[in-house]
């Protein structure tokens, strides 16, 4: 029998997440600082609506861009709470998550031998989606010394006649970075000289703690030229509902939606009715969640300066990015060693691409009381170093 | 009273036994800073009181509770206040408001067992001067109380570890 796995697919890279999954399973009383994900329950009216609807038989397709009702109040939700102005009728796709939206705005954009900027430590499947695309992921490096910003000289220095666009996730998965209006201002200034494209994944947008968040598009002349990506997961703790959305300039979004209605069609009905909930009525639940999230950083931040991992402290999301350096283990034998010697799940910043290397990523999306005792654990393993 | 008071109130209301330094470094004040304003808040009484959210229930020494609504006729000069400050003197009183609608004050009375919830209302409550009629709710079971649920949730199952 021939080898039917096609090249591309062979070339992606398994996750590295993987190996610690499986061996997580493994073992018992376990607490995990590795869930990408809100701890939260989603705010039961937004689940309530979606009930209601099914009861009522609302169980079709929608319009290949998604629910009216859901377009029109998220218009009007993100001119008002960012000043982004992006159309409902022409300029917006309901995605199912920010997945799909990242997948089919690559592939609208991306043609074989394109070099995609990323800057990194980034979200593992950014690179993969380039790849899956035909272009060529290039990495552009956050350091901790910018609090994780994006450098404009780091982006300048590997920008070829070859790039063609730059993918951004700010407040970062998995630093916690965040890029206010006048960091945003200088890297525009190289995207629009270099007329590159910018890909911006906003789906941390509604949990930072210090600064409001800067929505990318509202910057400089950039609007025409970026692709902003979004989704309900982490603000309302959606994360199973798979909602998201692309919004885009007309020609742009065209392109994108000519890609989700042959491989998605639609994003799932029930979620989208409760997305429409989520805008409507659940400002305070998320209010009150980023600022238990808040509280949690605060504490956990503090612990981990205090053991001896030194933290930068990161403004939005609701990751740690400490380094291990001093411990001198590298990022994956800390990771494995804690898991095994004191049943404490991380993430190695390693996988999370350039810059991520000598860090761990710590979720402290979990209670204040598993924080804590995680925080002893690390303690403890660090001092039989 | 600043924005930090109020998040210290909003920590304290749902878990009222961290310490000082556990809210410390939450708030990024200090431990004293901490202590000190909580000192503050209890002197100026907006800090009432700890208690402890119990589902008795389970705890199984067969407190019965009950609401018992009242119209009362107010006084000149005084309203509903001197006889809601009478009624908020007995031990079974656990909280007592005045409400709009058809009843004028809602009581939640415990006691050990019907008997006693009955008596005192028949005795106590129900001969008062100006108490014009009296509403008795047995309180048959507790599904939530200042915000926690009562009843077994089972924990969502969540993936060890995703990106």
């Amino acid at each position: 029998m021939r080898n039917f796995v096609s090249k591309r697919a062979e070339e992606i890279p398994p996750s590295g997440i993987r190996k610690f999954f499986d061996l997580v399973l493994t073992m018992e009383d376990v607490i995990s600082l590795g869930v990408g994900e809100p701890d939260f329950r989603t705010p039961w009216n937004i689940c309530e609506s979606s009930i209601y609807s099914i009861e009522q038989g609302t169980t079709s397709y929608t319009s290949n861009k998604g629910l009216q009702t859901l377009r029109d109040a998220l218009s009007r939700y993100l001119a008002q709470h960012y000043n982004l102005r992006y159309s409902a009728d022409y300029e917006m796709i309901i995605t199912t998550g920010v997945s799909e939206g990242l997948d089919i705005a690559v592939r609208s954009i991306v043609d074989p031998g394109d070099e995609v900027l990323i800057a990194q430590p980034s979200y593992v499947s950014y690179s993969p989606c380039v790849t899956l695309a035909g272009g060529k992921p290039v990495p552009v490096r956050c350091t901790e010394k910018d609090h994780f910003k994006l450098n404009p000289d780091a982006l300048a220095e590997k920008i070829t006649g070859k790039s063609k666009a730059l993918i951004i996730n700010f407040p970062n998965n998995p630093t916690g970075g965040v890029m206010t209006e006048s960091d945003l201002k200088a890297i525009a200034d190289i995207v629009i000289d270099n007329d590159l494209l910018l890909i911006s994944d906003e789906v941390y947008a509604e949990l930072t703690y210090e600064t409001k968040h800067c929505a990318t598009a509202t910057v400089s002349d950039l609007w025409e030229r970026t692709i902003t990506l979004n989704g309900f997961s982490k603000a309302y703790a959606m994360t199973g509902w798979r909602i998201g959305y692309l919004c885009a300039p007309q020609e742009l979004l065209e392109a994108a939606l000519k890609i989700h209605q042959y491989i998605m069609l639609c994003a799932p009905v029930m979620g989208q009715v409760g997305a429409v909930e989520a805008l409507r009525s659940a400002e305070e639940e998320k209010n009150s969640m980023v600022n238990e999230y808040r509280l949690r950083r605060n504490m956990f931040i503090a612990g981990l300066n205090r053991i001896g991992l030194p933290c930068h402290v990161p403004e939005g999301a609701f990751y740690a990015f400490p380094s291990v350096k001093k411990t001198g283990l590298s990022d994956v034998e800390f990771a494995e060693r804690l898991l095994k010697e004191q049943r404490v799940a991380v993430v190695p910043g390693s996988v999370f691409g350039a810059g991520g290397e000598d860090h761990l990523r710590c979720a402290y999306a979990v209670s204040r009381k598993d924080l804590n005792t995680a925080l002893q654990r690390m303690d403890e393993f660090i001092k039989t170093l | 009273m600043d924005e930090k008071d109020l998040e210290l109130l909003r920590i304290l209301e749902e878990n009222s036994r961290l310490s000082a330094e556990e809210i410390a470094t939450m708030t990024s004040l200090t431990a004293s800073d901490v202590a000190a304003r909580v000192c503050a808040l209890e002197s100026a009484q907006v800090i009432k009181g700890y208690s402890t959210v119990i589902n008795w229930e389970k705890a199984g020494n067969g407190e019965v509770s009950a609401i018992i609504e009242l119209k009362v006729s107010p006084e000149r000069d005084y309203g509903y206040d001197r006889i809601a400050e009478r009624l908020s003197r007995f031990r079974q009183v656990k909280t007592l408001r005045l409400m709009t609608g058809t009843y004028d004050l809602q009581l939640l009375v415990t006691g050990k067992n019907m008997q006693e919830v009955s008596r005192f209302v028949s005795e106590h409550v129900a001969p008062m001067d100006r108490i014009r009629e009296t509403a008795t709710h047995i309180i048959m079971k507790s599904y939530k109380e200042n915000g926690n649920t009562l009843f077994e949730q089972k924990e969502p199952e969540r993936l060890p570890i995703s990106p």
